[in-house]
């Protein structure tokens, strides 16, 4: 029994099933919904590593460092916006923030 | 050769542009020496190239300069054609505009606008040039539009009078009629022969001859007739003929020196001139023909009765203007090309000088033009009143004088012509000659003559005007007595046209006059026979009698003819005709298209009304924008979800 | 057999700690499960021979970004329980779409596409291969440009960060330099004519 690519492939579904589940339930906390997108792009981040892995080739790799990269920016940025919304409504819930509303 | 063909029209041009764009730096009386020295450089290359053809025979010289694009076999060029007609006109052209550049100097002395109206008047040289020194339709046209827009700048030269505004809207307006018309004869010349080169037309002008056309469904138009009258109904437009007539009077609101230079002596003749030289194409049209000199036939006596009743002394002259233009076309229409072109040479000598005269008694009077406030005039003003006369006679034909060879040659070429309507045209004419003579003198009796009208402030400032002024006239007075005995034997006679104007032998009307001929004295004392000539003298005669020895009888004909009366000083209700016909049947359609079209359709419908949808769709579709960033983060789960179901299991 | 019983035990673990991350009442304690997930990601890409993206992934992300998280977290002062509100009303719905989401993504992953015999083992790497070296060689010659817009695109997080977050405070004294060099007498000076004294 050894460890075939599915069985990666498996784990990173599983991943991005869980962090999916995690944006519904905790549908009002900003911070734990910049989680579960974290843990969303480590699923895709495993199933290109995995990939790489069993094909041989560079590429996936590169593509992963590029979206840690990213992922940072975003976190970073999205943050800074927390902190300006808290400042502001000294709250994060979801539900007290709608003035785009249409 | 060629660089001086070059230099005539661009030395004038240099003059417009350095006056016009640097008028400020140059200051006034630098802009009056660019242009002159513009205008008379021309001038004098003119006179070089006249001598060149005229005397030494020199080849006609036809060349293109410039290609400017060739599209589909047809060559779009700037070109000279020279030839007898163009040294002509040139001298012509050049002559008088340096003769009203003097003048102008004296009459515009205190205008804010003095830079821009030399600049302006040296477009219109250059422009002028180019028109007549063409060798092709394109450049013909770039000439016919570029002197219609300088006449649109000058006639609204004093552009804060509504009234003046008004007239070159109105010379605009009409010209552009005129213009559509020669626009689609050139068109339909360049359909059949695939070329707008004058030579190349005129060799290939069989292929409109035979060739027909339906402009109404079911009749049958010869090309070469459509063709004709189209370009003719361009040349009735800038010349003046009736119906499109009704400008030139209105025109008058420019300066006078514009008067004289561009709506007597040289622009309005462009008709005639581009007649002429298309010669070889309207001789191949009977019909056209035809409708040429009915029509000049009708523009020369039936615009001479109304200068009979105008006030205005500019008026009565540009009436004047009007009936000469109709003596020109009906000397085209009876194929006496060359007569015509004399005509017009003649006229633009003695026209231009009782313009700038009339112009001369204008500045004397403080600019008072109503003639009824004038008279007496003859000794405070004894150059401008000899000048005058010499101008009068010489438009009325008085045996001796310019005019009176080439009206003469006119009447009797009409007379010998075979084309239908020129028995019509010869009562016209004939008739005409009549009422010249009775305008002319009326006008000329009242200013010069008879008790002094003017009130007493003017009366104490009447004097003669500055040489500056006085000066062109005197140089405009000699050709207008001598320019007949001078040449008339060479233009019309001569065979100097020859090589320019191309006449069927069946057309014998020039033939005829030749045949008359017997040199100048000759048909000076021709004179004496009966004739045109009595009929002058009668016309002088009996306004001498009504408006110095017994001014009663004009009163009592005004009032026992009021009707006449009214149809003249109304001008046939031509103006009443086109304002209720045409101006406002356009507007009409202009506010229903405005209504309808504009408001309606584009911006009710098309602009607003789709402003409108996309507001109204927003306003159901913004509802689901709830601002809650979870319902977006489901949405896109449940999108994610759907997409993701297609893929795998779709 | 090491490496399936290695991948198994962190597979599970990370799991585990996935699903805490995301049910835990705490979010200090989210991110610190949430740091634990990076660590034992890591160590599966470990066995993927990913090297230098493990050891990244564990220096930038916990170090970096979620320190970055925590402190955050500890900074605002949440009130956790509201934030709570309507969890156990929407797990059933959460769980019911990772289920079907998980249906539909193992349809893919389990099918004969991805099976060992399509996708064999790969041959063992030399000893001497080096992951970093390897990695380093294609992002400097071919993903240069890319390389090169992911550091403009950290700039601009970086500077779009402190703008955001930054403050103008009111009462501080500091200098502004630049206004010091550009000042001019007429800014500073003024002089007045008066009557000179005892006139």
């Amino acid at each position: 029994m050894t460890v075939e690519l599915s069985h990666y492939l498996i784990l990173a579904a599983v991943l991005f099933s869980i962090s999916m589940a995690g944006i519904v339930i905790n549908r009002k906390n900003i911070i734990v919904l910049l989680m579960s997108i974290e843990l969303m792009l480590l699923a895709v981040n495993l199933n290109f590593i995995a990939f790489s892995h069993y094909l041989n080739d560079l590429a996936g790799q590169v593509f992963v460092f590029f979206i840690l990269t990213v992922a940072a920016a975003e976190a970073a940025i999205g943050l800074a916006i927390l902190v300006v919304l808290f400042r502001n409504k000294r709250s994060i819930n979801v539900e007290d923030i709608s003035e785009m509303k249409g | 050769m060629e660089s001086i063909y070059l230099a005539i029209p661009l030395a004038s041009l240099l003059g417009a542009v350095l006056a016009g764009f640097f008028g400020k730096q140059i200051g006034r009386a630098g802009s009056h020496w660019v242009t002159i020295l513009g205008v008379g450089t021309s001038f004098v290359l003119s006179l070089l190239v006249l001598k060149d053809v005229a005397i030494d025979d020199a080849p006609i010289y036809n060349q293109a300069l410039y290609t400017w694009m060739v599209s589909d076999g047809i060559r779009f060029e700037v070109g000279f054609l020279i030839d007898s007609l163009t040294a002509l006109m040139m001298v012509v052209v050049t002559g008088v505009s340096l003769m009203v550049h003097i003048y102008t100097i004296g009459y515009m002395h205190d205008d804010p606008g003095y830079q821009r109206f030399f600049s302006y008047i040296s477009l219109f040289t250059f422009s002028m040039l180019m028109l007549v020194m063409s060798n092709n339709f394109l450049q013909l046209f770039f000439g016919w539009e570029a002197v219609g827009l300088v006449s649109y700048l000058l006639i609204g030269f004093w552009f804060t009078r509504d009234t003046a505004i008004y007239a070159n809207l109105k010379a605009f307006l009409v010209n552009r009629v005129g213009d559509f018309g020669f626009l689609l004869g050139i068109a339909v010349v360049l359909m059949y022969t695939g070329s707008l080169d004058y030579y190349e037309v005129f060799d290939r002008a069989d292929r409109m001859l035979f060739a027909t056309t339906q402009v109404i469904p079911g009749v049958d138009w010869t090309v070469i007739t459509l063709a004709c009258i189209l370009l003719f109904v361009g040349a009735m437009g800038k010349s003046a003929q009736v119906p499109l007539h009704v400008w030139l009077p209105d025109s008058m609101e420019g300066p006078t020196p514009i008067s004289a230079l561009i709506h007597a002596a040289t622009m309005v003749t462009a008709g005639i001139f581009m007649v002429a030289r298309m010669s070889p194409l309207f001789e191949l049209s009977e019909t056209a023909l035809s409708v040429v000199i009915v029509i000049g036939a009708t523009t020369a006596f039936f615009m001479g009765l109304i200068g009979i009743v105008q006030n205005d002394i500019k008026r009565v002259v540009a009436y004047s203007t009007l009936s000469q233009l109709g003596y020109m076309t009906v000397a085209l229409g009876a194929s006496a090309y060359s007569a015509a072109i004399f005509h017009l040479m003649t006229h633009a000598f003695f026209k231009a000088l009782l313009f700038l005269a009339a112009g001369s008694v204008i500045i004397a009077m403080h600019h008072e033009q109503d003639i009824r406030k004038m008279g007496g005039l003859k000794k405070y003003m004894p150059i401008t009143y000899w000048v005058s006369l010499i101008g009068s006679l010489a438009l009325i034909g008085f045996p001796g004088f310019a005019g009176y060879f080439s009206k003469d040659a006119i009447i009797i070429a009409t007379k010998n012509a075979t084309v239908p309507g020129a028995g019509y045209a010869y009562a016209m004419v004939l008739m005409g000659v009549f009422v010249t003579a009775f305008y002319s003198f009326r006008m000329f009796f009242l200013v010069f003559h008879g008790e002094e009208r003017m009130d007493k402030h003017t009366k104490e400032h009447l004097h003669e005007t500055a040489p500056v002024v006085t000066f062109p006239l005197i140089m405009l007075a000699i050709p207008s007595v001598i320019i007949g005995w001078l040449t008339i034997e060479t233009v019309l006679f001569g065979g100097y046209f020859d090589s320019a104007i191309f006449i069927l032998n069946e057309h014998g009307a020039m033939a005829a006059v030749a045949d008359a001929f017997h040199g100048p004295l000759n048909f000076v004392l021709h004179a004496l026979y009966p004739g045109p000539a009595y009929l002058a003298f009668a016309g002088v005669g009996a306004a001498w009698y009504i408006y110095l020895k017994k001014p009663s009888i004009a009163e009592q004909a005004k009032a026992k003819f009021g009707f006449i009366y009214n149809l003249l000083d109304n001008k046939y209700y031509f103006d009443r005709f086109n304002e209720i016909v045409f101006a406002s049947a356009s507007r009409g359609i202009g506010n229903v298209l405005w209504r309808l079209g504009d408001a309606l359709m584009i911006d009710g419908l098309v602009v607003n009304g789709s402003a409108r949808l996309v507001g109204w769709v927003s306003g159901i579709v913004r509802h689901v924008q709830t601002g809650y960033l979870n319902h977006y983060a489901f949405a896109m789960i449940t999108g994610l979800i759907l997409l993701l179901g297609w893929a795998v299991l779709g | 057999m090491i490496e399936t019983i290695v991948f198994y035990i962190f597979a599970f673990s990370t799991v585990v700690t996935a699903t805490a991350v995301v049910t835990v009442r705490n979010p200090v304690h989210a991110a610190l499960f949430l740091v634990l997930t990076f660590f034992t990601s890591a160590i599966i890409w470990m066995t993927l021979e990913a090297e230098f993206l493990a050891i990244s992934l564990v220096l930038v992300y916990v170090g970096a970004v979620m320190v970055l998280f925590l402190f955050v977290v500890m900074m605002l002062d949440i009130n956790i329980a509201r934030l709570r509100d309507g969890f156990v009303k929407y797990l059933p719905l959460g769980v019911a779409v990772a289920l079907i989401m998980l249906g539909l993504m193992l349809n893919v992953v389990t099918s004969d596409i991805f099976s060992a015999e399509v996708f064999s083992e790969p041959a063992a790497r030399a000893t001497d291969y080096s992951n970093t070296k390897a990695l380093g060689s294609v992002l400097y010659t071919d993903y240069v440009f890319a390389f090169e817009i992911a550091a403009v695109i950290l700039l601009v997080a970086i500077i779009a960060a402190i703008s955001l977050t930054m403050r103008k405070r009111t009462h501080t004294k500091y200098q502004n330099p630049s206004e010091q060099i550009k000042v001019r007498k007429a800014d500073r000076l003024r002089i007045v004519k008066m009557p000179a004294n005892g006139e």
